[in-house]
Protein backbone atom coordinates (compact mmCIF):
# COMPACT_ATOMS: atom_id res chain seq x y z
CA UNK A 1 0.00 0.00 0.00
CA UNK A 2 1.41 3.50 -1.18
CA UNK A 3 1.40 5.76 1.70
CA UNK A 4 -0.19 8.55 1.62
CA UNK A 5 -3.93 7.94 0.65
CA UNK A 6 -5.91 10.04 -1.35
CA UNK A 7 -9.37 9.78 0.26
CA UNK A 8 -10.42 12.80 -0.92
CA UNK A 9 -12.51 12.82 -4.25
CA UNK A 10 -14.61 15.49 -3.92
CA UNK A 11 -11.84 17.90 -3.92
CA UNK A 12 -10.52 16.90 -7.40
CA UNK A 13 -9.12 13.41 -8.70
CA UNK A 14 -6.52 12.27 -10.55
CA UNK A 15 -6.76 12.14 -14.35
CA UNK A 16 -7.22 9.09 -15.66
CA UNK A 17 -4.65 7.45 -17.66
CA UNK A 18 -6.54 6.66 -20.11
CA UNK A 19 -7.74 9.86 -20.39
CA UNK A 20 -4.01 11.48 -20.16
CA UNK A 21 -2.83 9.30 -23.15
CA UNK A 22 -5.72 11.00 -25.41
CA UNK A 23 -5.15 14.57 -24.04
CA UNK A 24 -1.48 14.11 -25.38
CA UNK A 25 -2.63 13.90 -28.57
CA UNK A 26 -3.99 16.99 -28.85
CA UNK A 27 -0.95 19.36 -28.33
CA UNK A 28 2.23 19.02 -29.97
CA UNK A 29 3.46 19.40 -33.39
CA UNK A 30 2.69 15.35 -34.15
CA UNK A 31 -0.85 15.94 -32.86
CA UNK A 32 -3.71 17.62 -33.80
CA UNK A 33 -3.11 20.82 -32.10
CA UNK A 34 -5.20 23.00 -34.56
CA UNK A 35 -7.55 26.21 -33.75
CA UNK A 36 -11.18 24.38 -33.53
CA UNK A 37 -12.34 27.51 -35.14
CA UNK A 38 -10.06 27.69 -38.38
CA UNK A 39 -12.21 27.19 -41.06
CA UNK A 40 -10.15 26.39 -43.97
CA UNK A 41 -7.47 23.66 -43.31
CA UNK A 42 -6.98 20.38 -41.76
CA UNK A 43 -5.47 21.41 -38.83
CA UNK A 44 -8.64 23.02 -37.64
CA UNK A 45 -11.19 20.91 -38.98
CA UNK A 46 -8.95 18.00 -36.76
CA UNK A 47 -9.40 19.93 -33.90
CA UNK A 48 -12.87 20.65 -34.47
CA UNK A 49 -13.56 17.21 -35.14
CA UNK A 50 -11.97 16.11 -31.89
CA UNK A 51 -14.55 19.04 -29.91
CA UNK A 52 -17.46 17.97 -31.22
CA UNK A 53 -16.88 13.92 -30.50
CA UNK A 54 -15.96 15.50 -27.02
CA UNK A 55 -19.58 17.20 -27.34
CA UNK A 56 -21.17 14.43 -27.95
CA UNK A 57 -19.78 12.17 -25.32
CA UNK A 58 -20.55 14.81 -22.57
CA UNK A 59 -24.16 15.47 -24.16
CA UNK A 60 -24.39 10.79 -23.50
CA UNK A 61 -24.00 11.25 -20.03
CA UNK A 62 -26.80 13.19 -19.30
CA UNK A 63 -28.77 12.10 -22.11
CA UNK A 64 -29.26 15.66 -24.16
CA UNK A 65 -28.96 17.32 -27.70
CA UNK A 66 -24.73 18.18 -27.83
CA UNK A 67 -25.99 21.15 -29.07
CA UNK A 68 -26.87 22.07 -25.34
CA UNK A 69 -23.22 21.62 -24.44
CA UNK A 70 -21.42 25.18 -24.02
CA UNK A 71 -17.29 24.34 -23.15
CA UNK A 72 -16.72 26.73 -20.09
CA UNK A 73 -13.23 26.87 -18.15
CA UNK A 74 -15.50 24.76 -15.14
CA UNK A 75 -18.13 24.33 -12.63
CA UNK A 76 -17.56 28.00 -11.09
CA UNK A 77 -17.54 30.01 -14.75
CA UNK A 78 -20.51 27.57 -15.65
CA UNK A 79 -22.57 28.49 -12.41
CA UNK A 80 -21.70 32.07 -12.88
CA UNK A 81 -22.53 31.71 -16.66
CA UNK A 82 -25.99 29.93 -15.81
CA UNK A 83 -27.08 32.67 -12.74
CA UNK A 84 -25.74 35.87 -13.91
CA UNK A 85 -26.63 35.23 -17.55
CA UNK A 86 -30.36 34.35 -17.01
CA UNK A 87 -30.55 36.65 -14.33
CA UNK A 88 -29.58 39.50 -16.69
CA UNK A 89 -31.33 37.83 -19.50
CA UNK A 90 -34.46 37.82 -17.87
CA UNK A 91 -34.95 40.36 -15.55
CA UNK A 92 -37.64 42.11 -16.14
CA UNK A 93 -39.66 39.34 -15.99
CA UNK A 94 -38.69 39.70 -12.32
CA UNK A 95 -35.88 39.67 -10.08
CA UNK A 96 -36.43 36.93 -7.83
CA UNK A 97 -34.01 33.90 -7.35
CA UNK A 98 -33.98 31.34 -4.74
CA UNK A 99 -31.05 29.42 -3.70
CA UNK A 100 -30.36 26.80 -0.61
CA UNK A 101 -27.48 28.25 2.24
CA UNK A 102 -26.07 24.48 1.32
CA UNK A 103 -25.23 25.18 -1.97
CA UNK A 104 -21.25 25.73 -3.48
CA UNK A 105 -20.17 29.26 -3.05
CA UNK A 106 -19.25 29.67 -6.55
CA UNK A 107 -23.61 29.89 -6.66
CA UNK A 108 -23.70 31.74 -2.86
CA UNK A 109 -21.32 34.33 -3.89
CA UNK A 110 -22.55 34.93 -7.60
CA UNK A 111 -25.97 35.38 -6.14
CA UNK A 112 -24.94 37.93 -3.57
CA UNK A 113 -23.62 39.48 -6.85
CA UNK A 114 -26.66 39.78 -8.15
CA UNK A 115 -28.53 40.61 -4.96
CA UNK A 116 -25.92 44.16 -5.31
CA UNK A 117 -27.02 44.55 -8.59
CA UNK A 118 -30.72 45.08 -7.09
CA UNK A 119 -31.97 41.12 -7.27
CA UNK A 120 -33.62 39.43 -4.46
CA UNK A 121 -32.30 36.19 -3.21
CA UNK A 122 -34.23 33.63 -1.06
CA UNK A 123 -31.81 31.17 0.69
CA UNK A 124 -33.64 28.10 1.72
CA UNK A 125 -32.34 26.61 5.30
CA UNK A 126 -32.22 22.70 4.37
CA UNK A 127 -33.55 20.32 6.86
CA UNK A 128 -31.25 18.23 8.95
CA UNK A 129 -30.91 15.42 7.13
CA UNK A 130 -29.02 18.17 4.30
CA UNK A 131 -32.74 17.56 2.32
CA UNK A 132 -34.82 20.62 1.21
CA UNK A 133 -38.17 19.78 1.74
CA UNK A 134 -40.37 20.47 -1.35
CA UNK A 135 -43.06 22.16 0.43
CA UNK A 136 -40.61 25.06 1.54
CA UNK A 137 -39.40 25.68 -1.73
CA UNK A 138 -42.78 25.72 -3.46
CA UNK A 139 -43.72 28.13 -0.70
CA UNK A 140 -40.70 30.50 -1.92
CA UNK A 141 -41.78 30.70 -5.01
CA UNK A 142 -43.72 34.02 -6.20
CA UNK A 143 -44.95 35.51 -9.25
CA UNK A 144 -41.83 37.60 -9.71
CA UNK A 145 -39.53 34.53 -9.27
CA UNK A 146 -37.41 33.96 -12.48
CA UNK A 147 -34.38 31.42 -11.45
CA UNK A 148 -34.41 28.66 -9.24
CA UNK A 149 -30.80 27.13 -8.24
CA UNK A 150 -30.26 23.96 -6.30
CA UNK A 151 -27.19 21.70 -6.47
CA UNK A 152 -27.25 17.45 -7.17
CA UNK A 153 -24.89 16.80 -4.94
CA UNK A 154 -23.95 19.00 -2.15
CA UNK A 155 -19.97 18.71 -2.31
CA UNK A 156 -19.44 18.66 1.79
CA UNK A 157 -22.28 15.73 2.57
CA UNK A 158 -22.49 14.37 -0.27
CA UNK A 159 -26.84 14.38 -0.09
CA UNK A 160 -28.84 13.95 -3.48
CA UNK A 161 -31.48 16.55 -4.43
CA UNK A 162 -34.60 15.53 -5.59
CA UNK A 163 -33.89 17.14 -8.86
CA UNK A 164 -36.74 15.74 -10.70
CA UNK A 165 -39.36 16.52 -8.32
CA UNK A 166 -38.06 19.99 -8.21
CA UNK A 167 -37.98 20.62 -12.08
CA UNK A 168 -41.87 19.86 -11.88
CA UNK A 169 -42.36 22.23 -9.49
CA UNK A 170 -40.06 25.45 -11.76
CA UNK A 171 -41.58 24.05 -15.05
CA UNK A 172 -45.32 24.21 -13.68
CA UNK A 173 -44.45 27.67 -12.79
CA UNK A 174 -42.23 28.31 -16.19
CA UNK A 175 -39.15 29.50 -13.54
CA UNK A 176 -35.75 28.12 -14.74
CA UNK A 177 -33.75 25.68 -12.71
CA UNK A 178 -30.10 25.31 -12.56
CA UNK A 179 -28.96 22.66 -11.39
CA UNK A 180 -25.17 22.45 -10.22
CA UNK A 181 -24.39 18.80 -11.02
CA UNK A 182 -20.11 19.60 -10.26
CA UNK A 183 -20.25 16.62 -7.82
CA UNK A 184 -23.21 14.75 -9.29
CA UNK A 185 -22.06 14.02 -13.36
CA UNK A 186 -20.90 10.94 -13.60
CA UNK A 187 -21.80 9.47 -9.73
CA UNK A 188 -25.57 9.96 -10.22
CA UNK A 189 -27.62 9.23 -13.21
CA UNK A 190 -28.45 12.08 -15.03
CA UNK A 191 -31.43 12.84 -17.69
CA UNK A 192 -32.05 15.76 -19.45
CA UNK A 193 -35.01 14.21 -21.63
CA UNK A 194 -36.90 13.58 -18.34
CA UNK A 195 -35.68 15.97 -15.66
CA UNK A 196 -36.92 18.87 -16.34
CA UNK A 197 -33.68 20.95 -15.69
CA UNK A 198 -33.46 24.34 -17.77
CA UNK A 199 -29.47 25.02 -16.81
CA UNK A 200 -26.97 22.21 -15.56
CA UNK A 201 -23.30 22.97 -14.67
CA UNK A 202 -20.58 20.32 -15.07
CA UNK A 203 -16.98 19.91 -14.27
CA UNK A 204 -14.25 17.79 -15.67
CA UNK A 205 -11.78 17.26 -12.81
CA UNK A 206 -14.41 15.47 -10.28
CA UNK A 207 -14.60 12.74 -12.59
CA UNK A 208 -11.34 12.04 -13.63
CA UNK A 209 -10.98 14.67 -16.55
CA UNK A 210 -8.02 17.45 -16.52
CA UNK A 211 -9.24 20.97 -14.07
CA UNK A 212 -9.77 23.89 -15.97
CA UNK A 213 -12.47 22.74 -18.58
CA UNK A 214 -16.59 22.37 -17.52
CA UNK A 215 -19.45 22.97 -19.65
CA UNK A 216 -22.83 24.06 -19.11
CA UNK A 217 -26.00 22.44 -20.15
CA UNK A 218 -28.31 24.99 -21.78
CA UNK A 219 -31.75 23.26 -22.46
CA UNK A 220 -33.02 24.05 -26.21
CA UNK A 221 -36.34 22.87 -25.88
CA UNK A 222 -38.13 24.90 -23.98
CA UNK A 223 -35.24 27.45 -24.97
CA UNK A 224 -33.47 29.02 -22.68
CA UNK A 225 -31.52 32.43 -23.06
CA UNK A 226 -28.47 33.84 -21.14
CA UNK A 227 -26.40 37.01 -21.29
CA UNK A 228 -23.37 36.22 -22.40
CA UNK A 229 -20.60 36.78 -19.29
CA UNK A 230 -17.42 36.47 -21.68
CA UNK A 231 -17.61 38.52 -25.01
CA UNK A 232 -15.50 38.00 -27.92
CA UNK A 233 -15.28 35.92 -31.32
CA UNK A 234 -19.03 34.37 -30.37
CA UNK A 235 -17.54 31.18 -29.92
CA UNK A 236 -20.31 28.56 -28.20
CA UNK A 237 -23.02 30.16 -29.81
CA UNK A 238 -22.16 33.24 -28.52
CA UNK A 239 -22.63 32.36 -25.25
CA UNK A 240 -18.98 32.02 -23.73
CA UNK A 241 -16.30 33.77 -26.48
CA UNK A 242 -12.60 32.53 -26.50
CA UNK A 243 -10.60 29.74 -28.63
CA UNK A 244 -11.39 26.31 -27.42
CA UNK A 245 -9.02 23.76 -25.42
CA UNK A 246 -9.27 21.23 -27.30
CA UNK A 247 -6.60 18.94 -25.14
CA UNK A 248 -9.16 20.05 -22.15
CA UNK A 249 -12.05 18.84 -24.05
CA UNK A 250 -11.27 16.06 -25.37
CA UNK A 251 -10.14 14.78 -21.97
CA UNK A 252 -13.54 15.95 -20.68
CA UNK A 253 -14.89 14.46 -23.13
CA UNK A 254 -13.36 10.82 -22.78
CA UNK A 255 -13.58 11.40 -19.03
CA UNK A 256 -17.76 11.40 -19.60
CA UNK A 257 -17.32 8.56 -21.69
CA UNK A 258 -15.74 6.26 -19.27
CA UNK A 259 -17.80 7.62 -16.58
CA UNK A 260 -20.87 6.68 -18.69
CA UNK A 261 -19.69 2.93 -19.08
CA UNK A 262 -18.40 2.78 -15.64
CA UNK A 263 -20.64 4.14 -13.34
CA UNK A 264 -22.79 1.99 -12.54
CA UNK A 265 -20.13 -0.92 -11.55
CA UNK A 266 -18.35 1.68 -10.28
CA UNK A 267 -20.65 3.10 -7.90
CA UNK A 268 -21.88 -0.36 -6.69
CA UNK A 269 -17.83 -0.85 -5.66
CA UNK A 270 -17.84 2.30 -3.74
CA UNK A 271 -20.76 1.17 -1.58
CA UNK A 272 -19.23 -1.73 -0.53
CA UNK A 273 -15.93 0.70 0.55
CA UNK A 274 -17.85 3.58 2.21
CA UNK A 275 -20.11 1.03 4.11
CA UNK A 276 -17.07 -0.48 5.15
CA UNK A 277 -15.55 2.78 6.83
CA UNK A 278 -18.61 3.75 8.09
CA UNK A 279 -19.03 0.43 10.15
CA UNK A 280 -15.41 0.06 11.16
CA UNK A 281 -16.02 4.33 12.54
CA UNK A 282 -19.15 4.11 13.66
CA UNK A 283 -18.90 2.07 17.04
CA UNK A 284 -16.88 4.42 18.67
CA UNK A 285 -18.13 6.62 21.46
CA UNK A 286 -19.66 9.82 19.82
CA UNK A 287 -19.75 9.86 16.37
CA UNK A 288 -22.06 11.28 14.15
CA UNK A 289 -22.73 10.82 10.32
CA UNK A 290 -23.38 14.31 8.56
CA UNK A 291 -26.04 14.13 6.19
CA UNK A 292 -28.67 11.31 4.97
CA UNK A 293 -27.34 8.16 4.60
CA UNK A 294 -29.56 6.61 2.12
CA UNK A 295 -29.65 9.85 -0.10
CA UNK A 296 -26.55 9.78 -0.54
CA UNK A 297 -23.79 9.91 -3.22
CA UNK A 298 -21.84 6.52 -3.27
CA UNK A 299 -18.40 7.80 -2.58
CA UNK A 300 -19.16 10.26 0.63
CA UNK A 301 -18.68 10.20 4.06
CA UNK A 302 -18.65 13.08 6.24
CA UNK A 303 -18.30 12.09 10.05
CA UNK A 304 -17.47 14.11 13.35
CA UNK A 305 -16.13 12.71 16.07
CA UNK A 306 -17.17 14.47 19.20
CA UNK A 307 -14.78 16.68 21.53
CA UNK A 308 -12.09 15.94 18.86
CA UNK A 309 -11.31 19.68 16.67
CA UNK A 310 -11.09 18.50 12.75
CA UNK A 311 -7.89 20.41 11.95
CA UNK A 312 -5.78 18.32 14.58
CA UNK A 313 -7.17 15.58 13.79
CA UNK A 314 -6.08 15.71 10.10
CA UNK A 315 -2.85 16.63 11.40
CA UNK A 316 -2.79 13.03 12.76
CA UNK A 317 -3.87 11.62 10.15
CA UNK A 318 -0.97 12.74 7.79
CA UNK A 319 -0.93 9.39 5.88
CA UNK A 320 -4.35 10.42 4.09
CA UNK A 321 -5.27 12.81 2.59
CA UNK A 322 -9.02 13.74 3.49
CA UNK A 323 -10.64 17.18 4.29
CA UNK A 324 -12.21 19.05 7.64
CA UNK A 325 -15.40 20.85 8.36
CA UNK A 326 -13.10 23.28 10.49
CA UNK A 327 -11.94 26.10 9.24
CA UNK A 328 -9.07 26.79 11.41
CA UNK A 329 -6.82 27.21 9.18
CA UNK A 330 -8.77 29.72 7.40
CA UNK A 331 -8.88 33.58 9.43
CA UNK A 332 -12.45 33.49 10.26
CA UNK A 333 -12.68 30.71 12.39
CA UNK A 334 -16.44 29.60 11.45
CA UNK A 335 -16.41 26.09 11.12
CA UNK A 336 -18.26 24.81 7.90
CA UNK A 337 -21.52 26.92 6.60
CA UNK A 338 -23.09 23.57 5.45
CA UNK A 339 -22.79 21.51 8.64
CA UNK A 340 -24.19 24.53 10.43
CA UNK A 341 -26.94 25.01 8.02
CA UNK A 342 -28.14 21.45 8.70
CA UNK A 343 -27.99 22.82 12.54
CA UNK A 344 -24.73 21.16 13.46
CA UNK A 345 -23.65 22.61 16.93
CA UNK A 346 -20.24 24.10 16.35
CA UNK A 347 -18.60 21.49 17.80
CA UNK A 348 -19.77 18.96 15.66
CA UNK A 349 -18.98 20.98 12.55
CA UNK A 350 -15.52 21.64 13.95
CA UNK A 351 -14.78 18.31 14.60
CA UNK A 352 -16.00 16.51 10.99
CA UNK A 353 -13.92 14.68 8.75
CA UNK A 354 -14.70 14.25 5.14
CA UNK A 355 -13.63 11.26 2.98
CA UNK A 356 -14.09 10.65 -0.15
CA UNK A 357 -13.74 7.79 -2.57
CA UNK A 358 -12.87 6.84 -6.22
CA UNK A 359 -11.74 4.92 -8.60
CA UNK A 360 -8.53 4.16 -7.02
CA UNK A 361 -9.46 3.55 -3.45
CA UNK A 362 -8.71 0.19 -2.44
CA UNK A 363 -10.07 -1.94 0.42
CA UNK A 364 -6.95 -2.24 2.13
CA UNK A 365 -6.78 1.76 2.44
CA UNK A 366 -10.10 1.69 4.21
CA UNK A 367 -8.62 -0.33 6.99
CA UNK A 368 -5.62 1.24 6.50
CA UNK A 369 -7.75 4.72 7.59
CA UNK A 370 -10.07 2.95 10.27
CA UNK A 371 -7.70 1.75 12.21
CA UNK A 372 -5.63 5.10 12.35
CA UNK A 373 -8.50 7.13 12.70
CA UNK A 374 -9.90 5.19 15.81
CA UNK A 375 -6.71 5.16 17.60
CA UNK A 376 -5.99 9.22 17.06
CA UNK A 377 -9.46 10.19 17.81
CA UNK A 378 -8.86 8.34 21.71
CA UNK A 379 -5.49 10.08 21.53
CA UNK A 380 -6.71 13.43 20.87
CA UNK A 381 -9.92 12.97 23.28
CA UNK A 382 -7.33 11.96 26.06
CA UNK A 383 -5.86 15.44 25.67
CA UNK A 384 -9.68 16.97 24.69
CA UNK A 385 -10.96 18.90 28.41
CA UNK A 386 -14.22 18.89 26.48
CA UNK A 387 -14.13 14.88 26.52
CA UNK A 388 -13.36 15.07 30.26
CA UNK A 389 -16.21 17.33 30.54
CA UNK A 390 -18.34 15.06 28.45
CA UNK A 391 -17.37 11.92 30.55
CA UNK A 392 -17.97 13.91 34.02
CA UNK A 393 -21.26 14.19 32.71
CA UNK A 394 -21.35 18.11 31.98
CA UNK A 395 -23.75 19.50 29.46
CA UNK A 396 -21.03 21.76 27.49
CA UNK A 397 -23.94 24.11 26.19
CA UNK A 398 -24.63 25.31 29.74
CA UNK A 399 -20.77 26.26 30.50
CA UNK A 400 -20.38 30.38 30.23
CA UNK A 401 -17.48 30.17 27.60
CA UNK A 402 -14.78 33.14 26.75
CA UNK A 403 -15.13 33.59 23.22
CA UNK A 404 -12.72 35.49 21.87
CA UNK B 1 1.16 25.10 4.93
CA UNK B 2 3.34 23.16 7.10
CA UNK B 3 4.26 23.08 10.68
CA UNK B 4 7.18 24.29 12.06
CA UNK B 5 9.20 20.93 13.81
CA UNK B 6 8.67 22.36 17.31
CA UNK B 7 4.79 22.82 17.00
CA UNK B 8 4.74 18.77 15.44
CA UNK B 9 7.19 17.61 18.50
CA UNK B 10 4.81 19.02 21.06
CA UNK B 11 1.80 17.66 18.86
CA UNK B 12 2.91 14.63 18.61
CA UNK B 13 4.55 13.96 22.26
CA UNK B 14 2.69 16.73 24.24
CA UNK B 15 4.33 17.66 27.44
CA UNK B 16 2.63 17.49 31.00
CA UNK B 17 -1.13 16.19 30.05
CA UNK B 18 -3.61 15.89 32.49
CA UNK B 19 -5.83 17.01 35.08
CA UNK B 20 -5.56 18.54 38.58
CA UNK B 21 -8.17 18.39 41.59
CA UNK B 22 -9.88 21.59 40.77
CA UNK B 23 -11.26 22.55 44.29
CA UNK B 24 -7.50 21.63 46.02
CA UNK B 25 -6.91 25.62 47.32
CA UNK B 26 -3.61 25.31 45.83
CA UNK B 27 -4.68 24.62 42.31
CA UNK B 28 -5.13 27.17 39.89
CA UNK B 29 -7.58 26.72 36.77
CA UNK B 30 -7.63 27.84 33.72
CA UNK B 31 -10.08 27.28 30.89
CA UNK B 32 -10.22 29.47 27.84
CA UNK B 33 -11.76 29.68 24.29
CA UNK B 34 -15.36 28.42 23.10
CA UNK B 35 -16.12 25.31 20.98
CA UNK B 36 -17.75 27.51 18.61
CA UNK B 37 -14.14 28.63 17.64
CA UNK B 38 -12.36 25.64 17.51
CA UNK B 39 -10.70 25.94 20.92
CA UNK B 40 -10.50 25.45 24.29
CA UNK B 41 -7.51 25.60 26.72
CA UNK B 42 -7.73 24.35 30.32
CA UNK B 43 -4.08 24.83 32.31
CA UNK B 44 -3.49 24.01 35.60
CA UNK B 45 -0.76 24.98 37.92
CA UNK B 46 0.07 23.47 41.51
CA UNK B 47 1.29 26.32 43.45
CA UNK B 48 3.90 25.51 46.76
CA UNK B 49 3.90 28.04 49.84
CA UNK B 50 6.12 30.81 48.37
CA UNK B 51 4.19 31.12 45.83
CA UNK B 52 6.29 29.39 43.10
CA UNK B 53 4.52 26.77 40.38
CA UNK B 54 5.57 23.26 41.24
CA UNK B 55 3.62 21.64 38.06
CA UNK B 56 1.62 22.56 35.31
CA UNK B 57 -0.77 20.53 33.62
CA UNK B 58 -2.93 20.94 30.37
CA UNK B 59 -5.97 19.98 28.35
CA UNK B 60 -6.42 21.34 24.90
CA UNK B 61 -9.06 20.89 22.31
CA UNK B 62 -7.54 22.80 19.32
CA UNK B 63 -5.32 22.64 16.21
CA UNK B 64 -2.20 21.47 16.55
CA UNK B 65 -0.89 25.14 17.05
CA UNK B 66 -3.19 25.43 20.15
CA UNK B 67 -2.08 22.41 21.45
CA UNK B 68 1.60 23.24 21.12
CA UNK B 69 1.12 26.19 22.47
CA UNK B 70 -0.26 25.08 25.81
CA UNK B 71 2.08 21.80 25.90
CA UNK B 72 4.91 24.84 25.91
CA UNK B 73 3.42 26.89 28.14
CA UNK B 74 3.31 23.97 30.95
CA UNK B 75 6.48 23.68 30.02
CA UNK B 76 7.64 27.27 30.76
CA UNK B 77 5.60 27.96 34.05
CA UNK B 78 6.84 25.21 35.82
CA UNK B 79 9.63 26.84 38.71
CA UNK B 80 8.44 30.32 37.84
CA UNK B 81 6.80 32.21 40.63
CA UNK B 82 2.94 33.42 39.61
CA UNK B 83 4.56 36.78 39.36
CA UNK B 84 6.44 35.88 37.01
CA UNK B 85 4.71 33.49 34.93
CA UNK B 86 2.40 36.05 34.07
CA UNK B 87 4.84 38.32 32.33
CA UNK B 88 4.90 35.34 29.59
CA UNK B 89 4.27 36.94 26.41
CA UNK B 90 2.03 35.56 23.22
CA UNK B 91 4.70 36.69 21.13
CA UNK B 92 7.20 34.82 22.79
CA UNK B 93 4.99 31.33 22.45
CA UNK B 94 4.71 32.45 18.58
CA UNK B 95 7.90 33.40 18.00
CA UNK B 96 9.13 29.89 19.66
CA UNK B 97 7.13 27.69 17.99
CA UNK B 98 7.16 29.72 14.85
CA UNK B 99 3.72 29.90 14.35
CA UNK B 100 2.27 31.60 11.01
CA UNK B 101 -0.13 34.35 11.42
CA UNK B 102 -3.46 32.54 11.08
CA UNK B 103 -2.14 30.94 13.85
CA UNK B 104 -1.31 33.67 16.60
CA UNK B 105 -4.33 33.80 18.15
CA UNK B 106 -3.37 30.00 19.68
CA UNK B 107 -0.82 32.01 21.26
CA UNK B 108 -3.35 34.43 22.55
CA UNK B 109 -5.30 31.88 24.23
CA UNK B 110 -1.87 30.25 25.82
CA UNK B 111 -1.27 33.50 27.24
CA UNK B 112 -4.94 33.75 28.17
CA UNK B 113 -4.77 30.47 30.20
CA UNK B 114 -2.30 31.34 32.31
CA UNK B 115 -3.51 34.84 33.48
CA UNK B 116 -6.78 32.99 34.07
CA UNK B 117 -5.18 30.04 35.96
CA UNK B 118 -3.15 32.28 38.46
CA UNK B 119 -6.35 34.66 38.92
CA UNK B 120 -8.11 31.14 40.18
CA UNK B 121 -5.63 30.83 42.57
CA UNK B 122 -5.21 34.18 43.70
CA UNK B 123 -9.00 34.21 44.18
CA UNK B 124 -9.33 31.27 46.00
CA UNK B 125 -6.14 32.39 48.66
CA UNK B 126 -7.49 35.86 48.94
CA UNK B 127 -10.15 34.77 51.37
CA UNK B 128 -7.56 33.29 53.91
Amino acid sequence: MKLPIYMDYSATTPVDPRVAELMCQYLTPDGKFGNPASRSHQFGWDADDAVEKARRDVAALLNADPKEIVWTSGATESDNLAIKGAAHFYQRQGKHIITCKTEHKAVLDTCRQLEREGFEVTYLDPESNGMIALGKLEAAMRDDTILVSIMHVNNEIGVVQDISAIGELTRARKILFHVDAAQSAGKVPLDMERQKVDLLSLSAHKIYGPKGIGALYVRRKPRVRLEAQMHGGGHERGMRSGTLATHQIVGMGEAFRIAKEEMAQENERFIKLRDRLWNGLKDMDEVYLNGDLEQRVAGNLNVSFAYVEGESLIMALKDFAVSSGSACTSASLEPSYVLRAIGREDELAHSSIRFTIGRFTTEEEIDYVINTISNQVNRLRELSPLWDMFKDGVDLKSVQWAAH
Amino acid sequence: MAYSDKVLDHYENPRNVGSMDKEAKNVGTGMVGAPACGDVMRLQIQVNDQGVIEDAKFKTYGCGSAIASSSLLTEWVKGKTLEEAQQIKNTQIAEELALPPVKVHCSVLAEDAIKAAVQDYAAKNAKS
